[in-house]
């Protein structure tokens, strides 16, 4: 069986909530406990005679208090073809962050636009943030077709605009599927209201789509996490590097280059779950020993002999601010990409996106809170890292404040 | 990859993640089903070294002896450090008030006895097996969840978690509860216990109990806590336990199910959710796991 990640994206009030609800309703994911407190409080709430679905995924007071989704909840379920985990996440500005956050280990986006508005300022700004987190395929869901009597030509006119508005982009995959989350029209089930459209239902969609397995064919990458000494009688000279695949695969006597030493060696053996194997995969924890003994640690990477990999004390990337404070120039900070820490410093601002539109505009040397800012960081260590565009692991990173701790932005290698 | 794979590889990358940022983690082990996941996912994550953390177990005195007994085999078996504190320690030196009622709880009492072990100890880490299907509070909570001095969960202030790097980085004095099977659901611990033939302890398993039915329907077994009542009916019921918590607020549910493969068939026909089958402490108010959380709860 296989694993699917996505995520819900849209305008506040396009009905996100309540789709992840009918769609664990009507594939009866939720078990009758529930169901009855769900009556209760969308009784107590007083929105709408039928239970509120929304009021699944808003699990926290404030959310219930404001009716809103304030943090990315995750939601889990499972059908005999795959198992899914949801990620519903708000749709206010103000959230940008917590939708970056949501959105950055799925593999699809599923961006709601209510037919009567068509396309927005929000779903332009939520599909742009899902090209920079580089989400593979993209479904816009047409929802409340309810409201405008399940009309043909709205859906094909939204279609159009939405086709003409992702040629901008570099979205790999779109897809549309016309909706209504309140009376669960194409949810699960096909619906007469909608005679005209001949594809999928949502859920047999998220069944079949394929899922994209970049990290399988990608170039080998593997980054220590812990290494393990026992130092005991038997195992007086084992040293196992454990980590995992992050992409690509690993041979036994394959050559590699190690980084940020810069040194070269030999796989004598990788070990899986106590067994030795010949070869690991993208995904996969292990233990790898190598030939010589060289100085490796926890943010050490191997790549082959020979390999693409960059290794740079200064790139470029494009930064999400987290931190409800702004930017201090000089700020301190750390930079984490997997298990690599260094300190590190933003020396430019080179110049922020419109996250409307797309387009490059001069920075005014400012960054604030969900801001997007293509920017120059310099870091303390040698980096070894790949553009995010060709690998999602090696190309991310996040920045932490040396002072507060807290993780003030995410970054993506351009 | 499998998805039970791709679960399982997740966990083990968040062990080691704690293994290498922190400095005096600890594993908070329950003796129920989740945790039993854990340390073999910690066997998977470190073996042949040992684990870089002790077992912790906060015993509140109302434990079922079948969970204890597992317990001490396993941390015997595997020859890994275990550390337990007793409730009913806490409760004396602090002069608490122990719980009261038919069911007497130590459910909110167990967070004194946890909160000192961490202090103890210095724990910066400590590891449990709380999932996110669990409860709605629990969806919201990051992986790893920083809490404050007081060990308390603060939701507005939860940093941004992306991709697959956590950031562990704390004060002296704060630490950081993690949660490596968030993303598993109980169906996905089941397949897991089976696909590892993972031995489980034998309340799990159908078993005949005394038990009185509760005002809610469900069966509560009869125990030197609980105060019965005259009209209180004492049956013998063919039951299992699907969490193992305390025997004073655990409900036990009508089951025949002998083994891993009868569980699991049960869970897919259930209509009925594990918090809400068998948690009497959870049906308080609404709100009732965010504000433990934020009290320093699990
Ligand atoms: N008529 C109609 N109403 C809908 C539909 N989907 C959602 N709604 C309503 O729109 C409102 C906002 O929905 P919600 O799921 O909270 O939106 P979110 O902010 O995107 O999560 C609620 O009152 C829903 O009942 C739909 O397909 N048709
Ligand atoms: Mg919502």
């Amino acid at each position: 069986m296989e694993l699917l990640r996505f995520f819900t994206a849209g305008n506040v009030d396009d009905g996100k909530s309540t789709l992840i609800g009918r769609l664990l309703y009507d594939s009866k994911s939720i078990s009758t406990d529930i169901l009855e407190t769900l009556t209760k409080q969308s009784k107590s709430t007083g929105v709408d005679a039928n239970i509120d679905l929304a009021l699944l995924t808003d699990g926290l007071r404030a959310e219930r208090e404001q009716g809103i989704t304030i943090d990315v909840a995750y939601k889990y379920f499972t059908t005999d073809k795959r198992k899914f985990i949801i990620a519903d996440t708000p749709g206010h500005v103000q959230y940008t962050r917590n939708m970056f956050t949501g959105a950055s280990n799925t593999d699809l986006a599923i961006v709601l636009v209510d037919a009567r508005h068509g396309i927005t300022e929000q779903t332009r700004r939520h599909s742009i943030i899902s090209n920079i987190v580089g989400i593979p395929h993209v479904l816009v869901c047409i929802n409340k077709m309810d409201l405008v009597n399940y009309d043909e030509e709205v859906y094909n006119k939204i279609k159009e605009d939405y086709t003409h508005f992702a040629e901008s982009l570099n979205l790999k995959k779109v897809s549309f599927i016309p909706t209504s989350a309140l009376t669960g029209d194409n949810v699960v089930k096909h619906s007469d209201n909608l005679p005209w459209y001949q594809g999928p239902s949502l859920f047999e969609f998220l069944e079949t789509v394929e899922i994209e397995q970049d990290f399988k064919t990608q170039e080998s990458r593997f980054q220590v996490q812990y290494v393990i000494r026992p130092q005991t009688e038997q195992l007086h000279d084992y040293r196992g590097y454990a980590g995992s695949i992050l992409s690509g695969s690993f041979k036994k006597g394959d050559k590699i280059a190690v980084h940020p030493v810069d040194l070269t060696t030999t796989i004598e053996k990788i070990e899986k779950f106590g067994q030795e194997v010949e070869e690991a995969h993208a995904g996969e924890p292990v233990i790898i020993h190598v030939s010589d003994n060289i100085d490796i640690s926890r943010g050490t990477t191997f790549v082959p002999v020979n390999d693409s990999l960059q290794t740079e004390k200064t790139f470029e990337a494009i930064v999400c601010w987290m931190d409800n404070k702004s930017f201090q120039p000089g700020q301190k900070l750390l930079l984490q990409q997997n298990s690599f820490r260094s300190k590190a410093v933003i020396k430019e601002i080179d110049n922020k996106i419109n996250i409307y539109n797309f387009r490059s505009e001069p920075s005014d040397g400012s960054l604030h809170l969900n801001d997007f800012c293509k920017v120059t960081i310099k870091t303390a260590e040698t980096l070894s890292f790949d553009e995010y565009t060709n690998n999602r692991k090696t190309g991310s990173f996040i920045l932490i404040n040396e002072n507060t701790n807290n993780t003030v932005a995410a970054g993506v290698i351009a | 990859m499998d998805y039970l794979d791709q679960l399982e590889a997740e966990a083990i990358y968040i062990l080691r993640e704690v293994a290498g940022q922190f400095e005096r983690p600890a594993l908070l082990f329950s003796g129920g089903k989740d945790s039993i996941c854990l340390v073999h996912l910690a066997l998977k994550a470190f073996r042949p070294g040992k684990f870089p953390f002790p077992l912790v177990h906060v015993d509140t005195g109302h434990n079922f002896p079948e969970a204890i007994e597992y317990r001490d085999n396993l941390a015997k078996e595997l020859e890994e450090k275990l550390i337990v504190r007793y409730v009913a320690d806490t409760i004396k030196e602090k002069n608490l008030q122990d719980g009261k009622g038919k069911f007497p709880s130590r459910n909110g009492l167990q967070t004194y006895t946890l909160l000192d072990v961490i202090n103890e100890f210095e724990f910066d880490a400590c590891i449990g097996g709380a999932r996110r299907d669990e409860e709605k509070a629990r969806a919201k909570e990051r992986i790893f969840s920083v809490r404050d001095e007081f060990g308390q969960w603060d939701p507005k202030k939860q940093r941004p978690e992306l991709w697959n790097i956590y950031n562990g980085k704390i004060d002296q004095g704060e630490n950081v509860r993690v949660f490596p099977i968030s993303n598993w659901t109980e169906l996905d611990v089941w397949n897991y216990i089976k696909r590892e033939n993972i031995q489980l302890p034998s309340i799990y398993f159908t078993h005949e109990r005394e038990c009185i039915k509760t005002e809610h329907g469900q069966w509560m077994n009869v125990n030197e806590f609980v105060q019965l009542e005259p009209t209180d009916k004492i049956e013998k019921v063919k039951v299992r336990y699907r969490t193992v918590g305390d025997m004073t607020c655990t409900a036990a549910v009508e089951s025949e199910a002998h083994t891993v493969d009868d569980i699991i068939a049960e869970l897919k026909d259930t209509k009925i959710s594990e918090r809400g089958a068998t948690r009497m402490d959870d049906r308080v108010s609404e709100a009732a796991m965010e504000d433990r959380k934020k009290g320093g709860y699990f």
